[in-house]
């Protein structure tokens, strides 16, 4: 059964057959995938979800891969933890981390490059491609290896070395370009115009999005089939926090949870900010700035998606918050050391904004609310690495050790 | 004046196929006004009902966003070129 209908401009409604397109050719607005809802009220349960596969994959009616093959590096499926640690901390009794740094390349976009993938396949492309500020280009590379495809990809010059690594071994053909992110954007989007190549973030972007809906299908399921209270969420282009916000809502629309819409609230490192800027300023219209901040994987200065994100905010009474570099730090050690997530700068974003709104009081200390933390701390070590204790380097002697102890450390305080 | 304008896939309907064309005028809204006299139509997919660039179209002269310059008044000199770039969205579908 398919349930996809094709695709539609979000922006004037023109209707477009599946193909691998992004811009509506009348207005040039974003493309997305409409689904037949009424069909999918009918034959969706939780019970067919719930005996699905570990993966992404249990949600297929969702996702716009009909009955293609996939591919699939097992995406998803990742711990809800509560976080009853962090939470006394922070006055909050129902507070959950989506721990999404346990993906098979270490972030969240295994989620939407796994459909990316699988349509690319699909539609006949021999190579994957994306213009990447790091996270997505692992994504890509390994699930061009899984599929056995050409593989290219694309980032700024400059990122951290073990993400490039994180890259390298896939063995994709990989370009780092002197500028920012944006400026990969731009080349990009004129290289997709003139070379055939499937880019999952630019000609595949409407199928490449709908991955990150799962972040929210995992969160209702894994809570019992309910939407949390409010939701945090580290932002860059705002595709991944649109498409949360999207995830919930078409939950309720299948009729798989009760009606209701999380609080959703959008979290940027204050050197890269242009959406809190633009909500605080209280207007729809975002100026693009030049990044400037540690949180490399959220250095978007053009955010395609930020109005949108600026819309699904006003929509959902929603919050937003930025953080300074030394705030992501101390976010990355605090949740670390209450709940031993190890994140990446970008989960410093997210602890840190919450951290935040929780000392604004604008957090209720009931509510259940979940922060998603959305890549691994091992691909950005460097952030963290030197503002941490030492080892104690020793002889291997019980003398050595002893000595060693001198003098004798504070006992670490017990967690109340 | 010759400024080299690269045109997007879904606007190539409207330039007989050609990925750039060559365009004419002292700033970039001039530009856009001579390229709607060559290419009709071409104006409206760039422009909205008031005037502004739409939301999902970003515009660069030699790279760089004209919203870090001075907009569409930014000023183009023989040689420059302008892309017209769709934005990158891809999201939550209308609410």
């Amino acid at each position: 059964m398919e349930y996809l209908k094709g695709l539609v401009c979000r922006e004037c409604g023109e209707t477009y057959d599946l193909a691998p397109l992004h811009v509506c050719d009348l207005c040039l607005g974003p493309l997305e995938v409409a689904y037949d809802y009424a069909a999918l009220r009918r034959d969706i349960s939780r019970e067919e979800i719930e005996r699905g596969p570990q993966t992404v994959w249990r949600y297929r009616k969702l996702l716009p891969a009909g009955d293609r093959p996939v591919v699939d590096i097992q995406t998803g499926c990742t711990p809800l933890l509560r976080a009853d640690n962090l939470g006394r901390l922070l006055g909050l009794r129902n507070l959950y981390v989506k721990n999404d740094t346990v993906n098979p390349t270490f972030s969240f976009k295994d989620r939407p490059v796994t459909v990316a993938a699988t349509m690319a396949r699909a539609f006949g492309f021999t190579t994957l491609a994306c213009s990447s500020t790091g996270n997505l280009a692992a994504a890509v590379a390994a699930h061009a290896a899984k599929a056995q495809m050409a593989c290219v990809v694309f980032i700024p010059a400059g990122l951290e070395p073990s993400k490039v690594t994180n890259i390298r071994v896939y063995g994709p053909s990989l370009v780092a370009l002197r500028g920012n992110y944006d400026d990969v954007n731009r080349l990009c989007a004129e290289i997709a115009d003139r070379y055939g190549w499937a880019f999952a973030n630019i000609n595949l972007r409407p199928y490449y999005a709908e991955g990150s809906k799962t972040l929210a299908f995992e969160v209702a399921e894994q809570l019992g089939w309910r939407t949390p209270d409010t939701v945090v969420v580290p932002t860059a282009s705002g595709a991944m926090f649109t498409k949360i916000a999207r995830g919930f809502e078409e939950l309720v629309e299948v009729g798989l949870i009760p009606a209701g819409r999380p609080r959703m609230g959008l979290a940027q490192a204050a050197g890269c900010s242009p959406i809190v800027t633009a909500h605080e300023a209280n207007t729809m219209s975002i100026r693009p700035v030049k990044p400037s901040t540690i949180a490399k994987s959220l250095a978007i200065g053009n955010p395609a998606d930020g109005y949108y994100c600026l819309k699904t905010i006003r929509e959902t009474n929603g919050l937003a918050g930025s953080v300074t570099d030394d705030e992501i730090v101390d976010g990355m050690q605090l949740l670390a050391r209450t709940e031993g997530i190890f994140a990446e700068t970008a989960g410093g974003v997210s602890i840190g904004v919450l951290k935040k709104m929780a000392e604004a009081g604008v957090l209720d200390p009931d509510e259940t609310i979940v922060v998603y933390v959305t890549g691994n701390g091992l691909k950005t070590p460097e952030a963290v690495s030197d503002v941490l204790e030492a080892p104690i380097t020793i002889d291997a002697s019980m003398e050595a050790f002893e000595s060693s102890l001198h003098p004798r450390p504070e006992p670490e305080p017990a967690l109340p | 004046m010759s400024i080299r304008v690269r045109i997007p896939t879904p606007l190539r309907s409207l330039t007989g196929g050609q990925a750039d064309v060559t365009g004419d005028g002292a700033s970039v809204v001039a530009c856009i006004e001579q390229l709607e006299s060559a290419y009709p139509g071409i104006g409206r997919r760039i422009f909205d009902d008031s005037g502004e660039v739409r939301r999902f179209v970003n515009l660069f002269v030699n790279g760089e966003d004209i919203r870090f310059l001075q907009g569409l008044e930014t000023a183009l000199k023989p040689g420059d070129e302008l892309s017209i770039v769709p934005a990158m969205a891809g999201g939550a579908r209308r609410a």
